[in-house]
């Protein structure tokens, strides 16, 4: 039998050094809650996988129908690439808070609504390539501005929408998942 | 036509980043976002190199809208940069920032530069 699933240790068995800071707590991109989680299991989850990839289809379909509605001219500010980014930003704040915090949904929401829908739609190698496109191309203020632009309006719009929807949900500012401010 | 070339491209893509962030985290723990600051080094490479050849725009749709851009991820990025910063690793919410975009911006130029030599 040469791999068997259970047992391997990711870690030494001296153990690691312990991180000086807690676990921040689940990520989008984690499996869903089950079982197994994340203690080093390597069965293949067919499900989820099947529902990441149909939700990462469905978002690559938004993000290539706005590309293909709202083009942006050669060196000039790529809004839809920065608006599907920003949004799909937004969007998660309000999944990671209505998942994780409130515990909402069959498990394959999350993996489904994610890293499918909403990884699929955003983009960062797009936005790379456009910052290099911009830069090369003669326009190399409007890369810069659009690579810090990109970076707060993404972060900022992930943080206001996770603060809103906790807001609405009733939750408070710590949730199951050990989030401390 | 372009959408289906998309939707395939995506098929492929967004489980794989999956399985890569689930391996990579399994591997290096939860402190830092390893896997998604992976697939988006590898997800811009491959987009510059698809950039620098002489590909067919079906191709481009395929392996570049399709398959880098669900590789590839800015809200699983910037939501882990924002929960490293509510945990209170605000230096490591910094670094994922720094270390994805100019790690992102290399490797697009280095796949630029293999795909010129090679091609």
């Amino acid at each position: 039998m040469p791999d068997t699933p259970a047992r391997r240790s990711p870690r030494p068995p001296g153990g690691p050094p312990s991180s000086p800071r807690p676990d921040p707590g689940p990520r989008p991109g984690a499996p869903a809650a089950g079982p197994a989680g994340q203690t080093g299991d390597r069965r293949v989850p067919w499900a989820t996988l099947a529902a990441v990839a149909a939700g990462g289809v469905i978002g690559a379909l938004a993000r290539h129908g706005l590309a293909s509605a709202f083009p942006h001219p050669p060196g000039g500010f790529p809004w839809t690439t920065f608006a599907t980014n920003v949004i799909g930003c937004a969007l998660i704040g309000v999944l990671m808070v209505l998942v994780t915090e409130a515990g909402r949904g069959h498990p394959l929401v999350r993996p489904f609504l994610g890293p499918g829908v909403l990884g699929g739609f955003t983009t960062f190698s797009a936005y790379v390539a456009d910052i290099g496109g911009l830069a090369a191309g003669g326009a190399p203020q409007v890369a810069l501005v659009y690579l810090f632009a990109t970076v707060a309006a993404a972060v900022t719009a992930t943080h206001l929408a996770a603060q809103a929807t906790r807001a609405l949900a009733g939750l408070r500012r710590t949730g199951p998942s050990g989030e401390a401010g | 036509m372009s959408a289906l070339l998309v939707a395939l491209g995506a098929a492929v893509g967004a489980p794989l980043r999956y399985l890569t962030d689930r391996a990579v985290q399994s591997r290096r723990g939860a402190a830092f976002p390893w896997g998604t600051l992976t697939v988006n080094v590898i997800g811009s490479a491959l987009l510059g190199a698809l950039l620098a050849l002489p590909v067919p725009g079906w191709a481009m749709t395929l392996a570049g809208t399709g398959l880098c851009g669900a590789l590839s991820t800015y809200s699983t990025f910037a939501y882990e940069t924002v929960r490293l910063a509510g945990s209170g690793a605000r230096l490591r919410a910094v670094l994922n920032v720094v270390v994805s975009v100019v790690g992102g911006l290399a490797a697009a130029g280095f796949g630029v530069v293999v795909a010129r030599a090679l091609s």
